[in-house]
């Protein structure tokens, strides 16, 4: 019997490796910037494309899309061609969803710059944008999927499952929240008005944290974290739990950015006790992620990768816990419109996604380079 | 706030996909062994050496 050979395309995996990096710093120097302005406003040098409220979205839409996206799709690419023992179903269609996302990104820098917005939260780009991201999200889909149905191993580790949700969930948010009207190549207004836009906002809002930042960077753990640690995750059975916990519960906690608005009462009341029950998962999530080191705590000592893991993790952990105390009304009116909004969002961002993508970069770079 | 229901029908029907992978993964026995799966994704395969130029 002829052994059958194949190879994995770790040129892709270095492409969004790079892109990580790249924009990892364009992205923390708008935000550095922009949060300079706070108390110097006169480092916007008076100019319109540099004050904050064009740094801002900038900053926000780099690091989501740009830094973190880039993070999770290099990520991704490396460990599910390795979890189904494949190559990627297309190379082509590969290099189409590379290329066509760090044009979106261009795009993106160039129209946010120059005060084109929609003017809703992390979706602030024009129509022709969106529509050119659903295009790019499809082929990655179909290359995702090409590869999970051509895959050598018939079962699909917990990481797959991650992976698949974000690419499900991720697509039906964008195109609901992304129906608009164009009235021009680069102005369209939103086909929702007043409080209803804002639910259908921040319903996609919450959940483009859940679905683009949590989901694929907690597939990203549950790889990762084992493979740098060289020990099995802590419970499987666990890690199951909390990802179907997770899908059927993150979805209905958009209202609780709504509270104190013209939103009706018990869709602000329906929106904390979601963000109370994710508490659960979200902690067995961490806790499955911490355990997996017992034992093993003399590599954290000597491994970047593991420290990073671990900051990582408990961040996971921390802004998880946050988040929902955040959501209860009588805290939230002490916290919001506060720069404790802002902190916790860089709980998630920085300390829980950022240290997850410098993990799994110092984690491939050497594989990837080396020899 | 009719838009609650589109936003209902769009979440009911991804937890609906969700609900049938979940039954299917069930099913084909996804979830039966919560023990090697774990272990199993430490193991890869040796890169193959290249083969010497000396043909």
């Amino acid at each position: 019997m002829q052994v059958e050979k194949f190879y994995y395309d770790n040129k892709i995996v270095k492409a969004f490796g790079i892109a990580t990096i790249i924009f990892g710093i364009v992205g923390m120097l708008a935000g550095l910037w922009a949060a300079i302005q706070i108390y110097y406003p006169a480092i916007s040098l008076n100019l319109a494309p540099t004050t904050f409220g064009r740094l801002r979205p900038l900053h926000t839409n780099a690091i989501i899309f740009a830094f973190v996206g880039n993070a999770s799709f290099a990520g991704i690419y490396y460990s599910l061609q390795r979890l189904l023992k494949a190559r990627m179903f297309s190379d082509k269609l590969s290099w189409i969803h590379f290329w066509g996302w760090q044009l979106i990104i261009a795009a993106a820098a160039i129209t946010l710059l120059l005060g084109i917005t929609t003017g809703k939260e992390y979706a602030e780009l024009e129509w022709p944008i969106d529509i050119a991201i659903t295009l790019v999200w499809v082929i990655f889909g179909i290359n995702m999927f090409g590869t999970i149905i051509k895959r050598r191993e018939k079962h699909l580790y917990v990481a797959i499952w991650f992976y698949i949700a974000t690419w499900v969930t991720v697509a039906m948010l964008h195109i609901v929240n992304s129906i608009e009207i164009p009235v021009s190549f680069l102005k369209s207004y939103s086909w929702y008005a007043g409080v209803q836009d804002a639910l259908v906002q921040w319903w996609y809002g919450h959940n483009a944290v859940a679905f683009f930042l949590t989901t694929p960077v907690l597939g990203l753990m549950y790889y990762f974290l084992p493979k740098a640690a060289n020990r099995p995750v802590y419970s499987y059975r666990l890690s199951i739990i909390h990802f179907w916990a997770l899908i059927f519960i993150y979805i209905w906690a958009g209202p609780h950015h709504l509270l104190y608005t013209a939103l009706p009462d018990w869709a602000q009341s329906l929106g904390t006790v979601f963000s109370i029950m994710l508490i659960a998962p979200s902690w067995g999530g961490m806790l499955n992620g911490l355990f997996t080191l017992r034992g093993a705590w003399d590599k954290v000592r000597e491994d970047p990768v593991l420290k990073f893991m671990v900051v990582a993790v408990t961040c996971y952990g921390m802004s998880t816990l946050e988040g929902p105390l955040l959501s209860l009304k009588n805290e939230n009116a002490i916290s919001h419109f506060s720069d404790w909004t802002i902190a916790h969002v860089h709980i998630g961002g920085l300390g829980w996604n950022g240290f997850i993508a410098f993990a799994i970069l110092y984690y491939m770079i050497p594989k990837n380079v080396g020899h | 706030m009719s838009v609650i229901l589109i936003l209902l029908i769009a979440s009911i029907s991804v937890a609906g996909i969700f609900l049938f992978a979940f039954l299917w993964g069930t099913k084909t026995g996804q979830f039966e062994d919560d023990i090697s799966p774990a272990s199993r994704i430490l193991f890869d395969d040796k890169p193959a050496q290249p083969k010497p130029n000396n043909k």
